[in-house]
């Protein structure tokens, strides 16, 4: 797997914004090819397009706080082959221009590369409004869009960097805070292609973004009270690693999906769809669960919204007894 | 073309259109029809550079069709221009055709993008023009058409205010200015006025055409392609329903099409000039 080696040892890793990966990775990105371009809507610093800008001042496009002309006006740029990168928060990209996206971006199969920051409850302090919970729900749905939440600041730095290089619409989603930088260089990153991060036999956890840390560290744990887990990172919702999903359903026999996001709709749903559809067996979901997010910690969030170590842990023994 | 050759060319569209929609049985009469001086200035009266032979040409202007719903003048525009069969008209709307019943951009050649719902045209145009002005240094130009109605869309305040901000002088909309929208008269729905002075306020250079007179189109036009350091707007004041004398002015036929009865009503119209040659309306 080539992950770091404290893996499980949370205080001792280095934690990072996966913001920070996009931003560093939107500079290599412009560095090697003049097509690319970076469009804000006055959350520039916030979404770390400012290393671009400052870089390549000329290819960086202000719009103000106006999403829908910011998915359209990136619809145009690659319309005349260029390739846009534009940035804002996910309640407002694809909150507020899901319109936009469907037709001038997925239905024009615009090779536009949207990108929602500060996505899931640990967002904090903000608040419901700003905690962007169902953006995976509404952009997984649009035919042509490929769908990517990447679970550390480097996954998140080699997400960009594929994104721009493949052809097509994609939405990726970070979060706000740091979290626990536990991928390595080495560690191999496809879009489309789902990793094994952790061997299990009795359940296999599948996550997405920064849960991936939190299911890590609940197998560990729970490895000590006998229940073996495998840990699956989900990293593109869309299109999903079906084969590696039903492999390792097929080899544990019980499921618990884990993200920062709505449990309707989510990663956690489309895992559903693949296993009801080849091979049912139980899943416990680990999302959030039909409600607004609040201002608050991040810790204490996690806690609160059962986003943690403890939640996962919990649903794992529950489906373990539905086997 | 002369002045002449362009309107007989209108007529033909404006015949071709309402064909059309009586073949499909749905879609969209009055803005097709009020537009179709306008279009057939753009294509036939030298504005807009294409080659219909080589629709991906790198030195063709950009056509951006906002309110798409108006697509089948542009249809049947682009089919008189030689990017399609002419009978390929007749398959609007049906299944499996490439005229879908608003624009598809994979299905027809000279089409850069899908469109239907409005008031995201404009601000596609602004991307294309930004990159023509600041990344490829070329001279292309973007003629994006929108219609009234549209402008109730807060969008194309947006687009509005990033070309005045970005000075998209090689941007020129050009805006339907039927007055009708489906709940009625636009003024009476929405009130747009004082629509010129909005625009101007956003940095936008403005000309008010009539939206029937070839020649005027065709000058304001060229007239925007002299204005720098702004964008332009022209708008086409036209009649809903133009050329079909029982469709004007009625904004029921927005979104509605001649049933058989009315289409041979409406081509006799449109074969007689409005009644004006004798022989054709006996």
């Amino acid at each position: 797997m080539n992950l770091v080696k404290n893996l499980y040892q949370k205080d001792k890793l280095e934690q990072k914004p996966t913001r920070d990966g996009y931003g560093e990775a939107l500079v290599e990105l412009g560095k090697q090819n003049e097509n690319i371009i970076v469009l804000g809507a006055d959350l520039t610093g916030s979404t770390r397009c400012d290393w671009f800008q400052k870089e390549f001042p000329d290819r960086f496009i202000e719009v103000g706080i106006a999403e829908q002309n910011l998915a359209c006006i990136a619809a145009g740029l690659a319309l005349v082959g260029k390739i846009p990168f534009a940035s804002t928060y996910s309640v407002f990209c694809p909150g507020r221009n899901w319109d936009q996206i469907r037709i001038s971006i997925a239905y024009n199969k615009a090779n536009v590369k949207l990108t929602g920051a500060h996505a899931g409850v640990s967002v904090g302090p903000d608040g419901a409004t700003h905690q962007g919970l169902e953006d995976i729900a509404i952009t997984r749905c649009l035919p042509n869009m490929t769908v990517i939440a990447p679970c550390d600041y480097l996954e998140t730095k080699k997400a960009t960097i594929a994104a721009g290089n493949m052809k097509g619409p994609v939405y990726l989603r970070f979060a706000r805070e740091a979290t626990p930088m536990f991928t390595t260089e080495e560690t191999s990153f496809e879009i489309g292609k789902a990793q094994v991060f952790r061997e299990g036999k009795d359940v296999s956890i599948i996550a997405c973004g920064p849960t991936v840390h939190e299911a890590l560290l609940s197998a560990d744990e729970l490895e000590r009270e006998g229940i073996s887990v495998e840990v699956v990172n989900n990293a593109t919702v869309k299109p999903m690693d079906e084969k590696t999903i039903i492999e390792s359903a097929k080899k544990t026999g019980a499921v618990v999906t884990a993200e920062d996001h709505q449990v309707m709709g989510g990663m956690g749903s489309a895992v559903c769809e693949v296993l009801a559809k080849n091979y049912p067996v139980p899943v416990e979901m680990i999302g959030v669960q039909d409600r607004f997010g609040e201002s608050g910690q991040q810790e204490e969030l996690m806690k609160e919204f059962h986003l943690d170590k403890e939640s996962i842990k919990e649903a794992v023994k529950k489906v373990v007894g539905r086997k | 073309m002369n002045t002449k050759e362009l309107c007989e060319k209108a007529n033909e569209i404006r015949k071709d259109i309402i064909k059309m929609l009586e073949e499909a049985k749905s879609g969209h009469s009055a803005g097709s029809l009020g537009m179709a001086d306008v279009f057939t200035a753009l294509y036939f009266g030298d504005v807009v550079k294409y080659d219909a032979k080589k629709p991906d040409c790198e030195e063709r202007d950009m056509v951006i069709l906002s309110n798409a719903h108006i697509c089948p003048v542009w249809y049947a525009v682009l089919a008189h221009a030689g990017y399609f069969p002419k009978e390929e008209l007749m398959t609007l709307r049906k299944l499996g055709s490439k005229l879908q019943g608003h624009p598809y951009r994979q299905s027809v050649p000279g089409i850069e993008t899908s469109g239907g719902s409005l008031g995201q045209g404009l601000s596609i145009a602004c991307g294309m023009a930004y990159s023509f002005q600041n990344f490829d240094k070329k001279d292309n130009w973007v003629w994006c058409l929108t219609s009234d109605g549209e402008a109730n869309e807060g969008q194309i305040w947006e687009a509005a205010m990033f070309a005045g901000k970005n000075r998209l002088f090689n941007l020129t909309q050009i805006m339907d200015r039927n007055n009708i929208q489906i709940d009625g008269y636009t003024e009476d729905v929405m009130p747009l006025e004082p629509l010129k002075e909005k625009y101007e306020s956003f940095g936008w250079h403005v000309i008010d055409v009539d939206g029937h007179n070839i020649e005027e189109i065709i000058g304001a036009c060229h007239k925007s392609k002299t204005i720098f350091e702004k964008p332009t707007l022209i708008i086409a004041h036209t009649i809903p329903g133009k050329g079909v004398e029982f469709m004007e002015w009625r904004y029921c036929w927005h979104g509605k099409v001649p049933n058989s009865k009315e289409a041979q009503e409406a081509l006799k119209c449109l074969r007689s000039l409005g009644g004006k040659i004798k022989s054709e309306s006996e």
